[in-house]
């Protein structure tokens, strides 16, 4: 690994263009074979595999939901028990929220936000490769248990004292606590990497008022992030200790309090819900412009209502306690927070209709999801403004209304923007373009199947169907509407497979793509699809909100970085002006032992307290093997 | 296995049954004082949210429709200011509107919570996966114990104090009321009130466990006349065995391990873990209301629990074919 030290004439101004780009492939290079794919600390790479990965976990899920349909499409039904039906609801939801929904956000983060910010790598690089691994990590331990009728059964937000230790037998309830443990050591670390990457290496000229729309909501979640996970660690790790050690944080009989599990886990469960929507927000400002061939309108309002959105996101979780018995008074404040919620989503569906109405629109698959996303978001948020209605809550809460009300949300307000961006973005992650036309029927059959699917959902809430119940008796009037469901789940299933085929076919033989096949403003579009190792050739310098549509013909470009190590712009927070060369740390394999010794800590702890002592020694020593000085160049800057 | 159709024939209940002209468990078809406010809330707001969101999807889809015609592409400073003006019209009338329904929750919420006078108290405790009842009266030879089935006078607020005993459950029973959690160490209170007659049911709304799906209810409303004749043959001992069948039947009942958790009161049978079966063949279910309560039903859940509803807390006991048909019969006639 040792290189001599180089000389001063290879700093990049003064070498040609074709000596540039190979010392750069030189340095930034992820060696090919199994090893240097397992030591690669590049953000694109591991980018894509979060997003795999992710869509794996959404195909996964997606069979649950399959089964639990066909379970419920006739009464007192005998395809699926009891027990497993509560395990597969409950793998379901924790499976799409905490290993599908938040990491895919992060997964297109970490991939897009060093490009948009035109810097070469994300910030952390190892810690990113390491949060790659725990993430993984969490997901196989929690399908494995399932696989192993170990899983979960107590749903995803796992109320105590169905999850303490006198109800929730075995180490079903455990595996779920930890598994979140997993997620959140990852999220945190993602959610780290990408403040610092937004905030400290942003390109010249990208001033706080030229970020693109998502970036600013990627920052804004990734505080979410830190400020909301360490209420469910600390909710999680309570649990662990009611189970494995006998605390009684949770139990009432010994002081105990049932609901502080609810308070702490909706505490960072509510968030939680922005955490997945707010990107999903800042993706539609995004890929909006190109489609609308103008600017989105209102960038100060979009900006805005995601900071607003962030911050009333933390006043508002008792919004999911209203039947619990809590003070009247109370329950009216957290009312007046959930409906202003409202103000700031109102604020981006009409800038983004008045993009849509003054814009030339092309109509393209990205834009039919944003449209699709608008349509059925708009329900998923009229309907949320209802559940914050106390009185109105009292009847709905805990129904299949309920499960219709985080469907639209979820599906409607983050699922429809993300496949919007996967069909945007694909050619810059894969190089070659999704086919349109498969896109186009796959967005049809997706709109069409998931309303048909879930707007009936409200009725048989309102009919009185409660949530999670895994059959339901025949004298019950719900059994037209649950079949009607359940066919209408096949149009949805179809819409995913076709997603799904378009996707694995166009990898391989799509059309090639150009390196801005959309005509659009932002900088990952200057650049190759996909990216080379180093990202950009030189660092473009920014002197707009758009700068491919201002600067149409030549990029400004920042020089004198070295091209013999791997070195990144640092700029200014505001105003991001150069202020230091920094290093950027090269391929290791550490992050990788690290992951695997923080995993068999984690698992063994499900059984011994002991193992979080004996457990940390590797994780010690992996840890130090990260950071002992390995004599590179980077070492010495 | 049996299933128990909808107990609407007017056999079963004399007076007019409303539950049973459509929906006895739905908060659309509504006969209880805070139900039938509740729904006229619930319309109200569907109805102006309805209206906003085709408010929304006519301005999209006229702005999709605008966009054939060719526009310059570089936004000019008089049409920014037009859609400034449009979008911040349709903020503020979003406050507003918002304004507006928090305006009325909290109205609407005050009027559930200040139900007035209650005359009746009943002791609902949520267990893994049934309902356990006491009524309370004024002196303690009135109060008495049943399960799964509350009788409630019709046009009287009935106070309901909900305990839940082992995890998290939810009383609701929508055509009556909104729902309200049961938890372990917090005493939680609902007021209910019917305006008819009528069977209603409710199920828990709390994911509860294994058998959350089957842990339901009925809530009887009736005239005050037949209230009080009910009330007076619960607060009786039970019936005594009348043939030799029945007999048995107790017999059986007392030498098993039924007695260890179920009370017949009037027979040493005092156990407290299941539900008081003093006079379960008066009920209209048994088993939370899984079946109709019938001879047949009753020899069947003896037979096999587990089977009929997987995970729950009663032990297959065995009997013999004689056995069983004595304890159904002497079951069946605790009336």
């Amino acid at each position: 690994m040792n290189r001599p030290v180089a000389a001063p004439d290879t700093r990049d101004i003064e070498i040609e263009r074709k000596r540039l780009t190979d010392a750069l492939a030189e340095t930034w290079k992820t060696p090919s074979g199994i090893w240097g794919a397992l030591a690669t600390v590049d953000h694109k790479i591991i980018g894509r595999r979060y997003i795999v990965t992710a869509f794996v976990f959404l195909g996964l899920g997606g069979v649950l939901a399959a089964l639990m349909r066909i379970q419920l499409a006739q009464p007192e039904a005998r395809l699926l028990g009891p027990d497993r039906y509560n395990q597969i609801f409950t793998m379901h939801g924790a499976n799409m929220m905490f290993l599908f929904a938040v990491p895919v956000m992060e997964a297109v983060a970490v991939y897009l936000v060093p490009l948009m910010v035109g810097t070469r790598n994300i910030a952390f690089p190892r810690l990113n490769a390491f949060s790659y691994w725990i993430y993984l990590a969490g997901g196989t331990l929690l399908w494995t248990a399932f696989a192993l009728d170990m899983g979960p059964d107590v749903g995803w937000f796992a109320y105590v004292p169905l999850s303490g230790p006198q109800y929730g037998a075995g180490k079903r309830a455990d595996i779920w606590a930890q598994m979140i443990t997993f997620t959140e050591i990852s999220a945190l670390a993602v959610a780290v990497e990408l403040v610092v990457t937004i905030f400290k290496q942003r390109t010249p000229g990208m001033t706080l008022d030229r970020i693109p729309v998502f970036v600013w909501a990627m920052l804004v979640t990734s505080f979410l992030v830190i400020m909301a996970m360490p209420a469910i660690v600390l909710a999680s790790t309570s649990l662990i200790l009611d189970r494995l050690v006998g605390t009684h944080f949770f139990n009432p009989a010994e002081g105990g309090d049932v609901l502080l599990w609810q308070h702490l886990f909706w505490f960072f469960g509510h968030p939680e819900v922005y955490i997945i929507f707010l990107p999903a927000a800042g993706m539609v400002s995004t890929m909006i412009e190109p489609f609308a061939r103008r600017p989105a309108f209102g960038y100060l309002g979009l900006v805005m209502a995601l900071i607003a959105t962030g911050i009333l996101a933390f006043g508002l979780w008792v919004h999911h306690m209203f039947v619990a018995g809590l003070p009247r008074l109370g329950d009216s404040f957290f009312t007046a927070s959930s409906m202003a919620i409202a103000i700031p989503a109102g604020i981006q569906v009409f800038c983004w209709l008045a993009t849509l109405w003054d814009g030339r629109l092309v109509f393209k698959t990205p834009l039919l999801f944003i449209i699709g996303f608008i349509v059925t978001f708009v329900i998923g948020g009229l309907t949320g403004v209802m559940v914050a209605s106390v009185p109105f809550d009292t009847q709905v809460h805990d129904t299949y209304f309920v499960v219709a009300h985080f469907h639209y949300v979820l599906i409607g307000g983050a699922v429809f923007p993300l496949l919007a961006a996967i069909h945007y973005w694909f050619p810059k992650l894969t190089g070659r373009m999704l086919n349109e036309a498969l896109g186009q029927w796959s967005f049809w059959l997706i709109f069409v199947g998931f309303n048909a699917t879930f707007f009936p959902m409200h009725i048989l809430g309102l009919e009185g169907m409660p949530r999670r119940v895994y059959t339901y008796q025949p004298d019950l009037p719900w059994h037209g509407l649950n079949l009607f469901i359940s066919l209408s789940a096949v149009i949805l299933i179809a819409g995913f497979l076709l997603f799904f085929i378009n996707a694995f076919r166009s990898a391989r033989v799509g059309e090639v793509a150009r390196d801005n096949p959309w005509d659009a403003p932002t900088l990952e579009w200057a650049t190759t699809s996909p990216p080379p190792s180093y990202n950009f050739p030189m660092i473009p310098v920014v002197g707009s909100l758009h700068p491919l549509w201002d600067d149409r013909d030549s990029l400004a470009v920042a020089n004198g970085l070295r091209t013999d190590r791997r070195e990144l712009v640092v700029t200014t927070l505001a105003a991001a002006e150069p202020q230091a060369r920094e290093a950027s740390p090269r391929n290791s394999i550490w992050p990788l032992w690290a992951a695997i010794a923080t995993t068999i800590m984690l698992i063994w702890s499900m059984f011994s307290p002991w193992a979080v002592v004996w457990g940390s020694v590797p994780v010690a020593v992996a840890l130090m093997g990260w950071f002992w000085p390995k004599g590179t160049p980077e070492d010495e800057s | 296995m049996i299933h128990l159709r909808r107990a609407c024939s007017s056999a079963l209940l004399a007076a007019p049954l409303a539950g049973c002209s459509g929906n006895w468990q739905s908060a659309l078809d509504v006969y209880g004082t805070s139900a039938i406010s509740l729904k006229h809330l619930i319309i109200l707001i569907v109805a102006v949210c309805s209206l906003v969101w085709m408010l929304v999807m006519v301005a999209l889809i006229a702005a999709l429709w605008r966009s054939r015609d060719a526009r310059p592409v570089s936004p000019e400073p008089g049409r920014e200011r037009r859609l400034t003006i449009a979008v911040t019209g349709a903020v503020v009338a979003t406050v507003l509107i918002i304004s507006t329904f928090t305006i009325m929750s909290f109205v609407a919420t005050r009027a559930l919570s200040v139900a007035g006078q209650d005359e009746l108290t009943i002791r609902v405790r949520g267990l893994q996966w049934w309902w356990g009842l006491e009524y309370i009266g004024p002196d303690p030879t009135s109060r008495f114990e049943t399960a799964n089935e509350i009788h409630i006078p019709v046009g009287r607020n009935v106070r309901l104090k909900l305990e839940g005993l082992d995890v998290i459950h939810s009383f609701w029973v929508p055509s009556l009321a909104g729902k309200q959690d049961l938890v372990p160490g917090r005493s939680n209170e609902l007021t209910i009130r019917a305006e008819h007659a009528g069977i209603y049911r409710g199920q828990c709304a709390e994911f509860c466990g294994m058998q959350h799906a089957h842990m339901a209810l009925l809530v009887i409303a009736e005239p005050q006349a037949d209230y009080d004749t009910w009330a007076a043959t619960q607060r009786q001992a039970a019936a005594r065995p009348t043939d030799e069948e029945t007999a048995t039947g107790l017999q059986t009942f007392l030498a098993k391990p039924c007695a260890a958790c179920h009370t017949i009161r009037g027979t040493a049978a005092a156990g407290t873990t299941g539900p008081d079966l003093t006079h379960v063949g008066g009920r209209r279910t048994i088993a939370a209301g899984l079946f109709e309560t019938t001879r047949g039903s009753l020899a069947a859940w003896t037979a096999d629990p587990q089977t009929i509803k997987p995970g729950n807390n009663m032990p297959m006991v065995p009997l013999t074919p004689d056995e069983l048909r004595a304890m159904s019969a002497y079951l069946a006639s605790l009336k």
